[in-house]
């Protein structure tokens, strides 16, 4: 018995302890977000209640406006980005390109390159062209922030599809496009699939963009939450922050399903 | 020629939206009013050197801990033989995964603050004595936020590679009687010692363009430069300075991702 204690206690209070740094800050938010009143000293919220919920989620309510705007943007992100990439990573995965590598990396670069100096001078730039504070142009911004994702997984996506499916379709006079749309595209789908909630919850989640090309007058979720944080508001920052934590959290525990282990294992390659 | 025209689209909008924009961004780093100057580089030297410091000790010190908290899960996901541990830990290490940085400085900011969820927990079950309850909303309450924040992602890579490995290795040195430490560090880390460098790379790259983080957890000086960037513009309209601390943030994770595009090519002549 005293072994089967001195072999459990240690692990469980590790896993204990891990437990409250990874979930202490999420039960934080929630507390927050339904606490009427939180005044020091009391340990824990001393009034419960909605009400918070009720403001932020009435239909005139900023947050209800924030949060569709942030959607379309998201939506049309997503269309951009697939309506570039599923060419564009079908010749990367099909053709044989001389760059391939280079031009994979290129895609890549937008990650691995501090963004803010990138962002200050867009937003020099679509000043001239009176695109600062626009859907299209913060559109524009995170789709080409997006592109990794749609690029380097749609690639995968496609390369993981047998070569010989298409051909056996054109050999019985199929033409390309045919071959293509109803053969490799379908098969590819789910890892396209993947990519896209990729890049929408990239661009749902985008904060610096945002806050040198759209605000103030694209005022997007994040940007919604940075204000009322920045104004003390703690239950209306809780709130907007479970919204946007909402869908990280359910794409995180569902995106094994979507993306199969022999694409996952091409990525980037 | 077609694969090259499918290409073009999307090589356009990076190109048009991230290229361009960056080549201002050096570009402007040497533009003054009277033609090219080095005057940016030598103010934003001046003004902001402890903020560059600060920066290299936070992202650094977040990405030490991040490596080895990856390892250290990595290697239990491995190595552990408890079923129930394994399950709960693996259950849990990944939530944060794709939480964005700023719910993650919200959730933090309320949690570490001195009468944050965490002191008066730590108070509540008696660990710690109200007295001793302090605010780590300073630099370390940027590198909590990081590490909690980055931690899923490198755990994800190496525990990967880790579960790719082959596992005759590791049963032989148990037969031999290694004890589970001995082969973690001598045979399982350095057989992923490149992706732990990948995951690495890519978290410091990550951790040096968030702005979100230090704004909302610190915003004391020194601060890290993306703040100080965000300030020279909102500020003072001052493109110069603001475009040679971006110059300057850039070539930092520049020899960093150049370290690591190295290794890469040394992978692939093999």
């Amino acid at each position: 018995m005293s072994r089967s204690v001195m072999w459990w206690l240690p692990r469980g209070l590790l896993l204990g302890l891990f437990a409250f740094f990874i979930f202490g800050p999420l039960v934080n938010l929630v507390l927050w977000s339904v606490a009427e009143s939180w005044f020091w000293p009391n340990r824990l919220p001393s009034q419960y209640g909605f009400r918070f919920w009720e403001r932020v989620f009435r239909p005139e309510g900023q947050a209800m406006e924030s949060l569709w705007l942030s959607i379309w943007i998201a939506s049309l992100t997503t269309l951009l980005c697939l309506a570039v990439s599923v060419p564009a990573a079908w010749a990367l995965a099909k053709a044989n390109l001389r760059w391939r590598a280079a031009i994979l990396m290129l895609f890549l670069l937008p990650q691995a390159f501090p963004n803010l100096p990138v962002y200050i001078n867009i937003a020099r730039i679509f000043f001239t062209f009176d695109l600062n504070g626009t859907v299209i142009g913060v559109v524009l911004v995170h789709a080409a922030h997006g592109l990794v994702y749609s690029i380097w997984i749609a690639t995968a996506a496609f390369a993981a599809v047998d070569d010989d499916l298409e051909l056996a379709a054109r050999n019985i006079g199929a033409s390309a496009l045919t071959a293509f749309r109803t053969v490799t595209l379908p098969l590819a789908a789910p890892g396209i699939a993947a990519s896209a909630v990729f890049v929408f919850l990239e661009s749902l989640d985008e904060f610096t963009a945002s806050y040198f090309v759209g605000a103030p007058e694209v005022r997007t979720l994040p940007l919604l939450l940075f204000s009322a944080a920045a104004g003390g508001n703690m239950q209306v920052a809780a709130i907007t922050a479970l919204i946007l934590l909402v869908p990280s959290v359910l794409f995180m525990l569902i995106v094994e399903r979507f993306l199969r282990a022999e694409v996952l294992a091409k990525v980037g390659k | 020629m077609l694969p090259y025209l499918l290409l073009a689209p999307a090589l356009f909008v990076v190109g048009a939206f991230f290229l361009v924009p960056l080549a201002f961004s050096v570009g402007g780093a040497f533009e003054g009013p009277q033609g090219p100057t080095l005057a940016n580089l030598a103010n934003a030297a001046s003004l902001y050197r402890m903020d560059l410091l600060f920066t290299l000790l936070i992202v650094v010190a977040s990405t030490a801990l991040t490596g080895l908290g990856a390892v250290a899960i990595g290697g239990y996901l491995t190595l552990g033989r408890s079923k129930l541990a394994l399950r709960l830990l693996g259950a849990m290490y990944r939530w944060p995964l794709f939480i964005p940085f700023i719910v993650a400085a919200q959730a933090m900011r309320g949690f570490i603050g001195q009468n944050g969820l965490m002191n008066n927990t730590l108070v509540w079950i008696g660990l710690m004595p109200q007295e001793w309850a302090q605010s780590f909303l300073d630099w370390r309450g940027i590198v909590i936020t990081f590490v909690w924040k980055q931690l899923p992602f490198a755990t994800l890579l190496v525990a990967g590679a880790m579960a790719a490995l082959d596992r005759s290795g590791i049963e032989a040195a148990q037969n031999l009687g290694a004890n589970r430490l001995r082969i973690l560090i001598g045979i399982v880390i350095p057989q992923v010692a490149r992706n732990i460098m990948v995951a690495l790379v890519l978290s410091f790259v990550t951790m040096m363009s968030v702005l979100s983080v230090p704004m909302m957890i610190s915003g004391q000086s020194p601060t890290m430069l993306t703040v100080a960037m965000a300030w020279r513009i909102n500020s003072f309209g001052d493109y110069g300075t603001a475009n040679a601390l971006g110059l300057v943030s850039c070539v930092m994770t520049g020899l960093v991702a150049w370290v690591w595009l190295r290794q890469a090519a040394a992978e692939r002549a093999r």
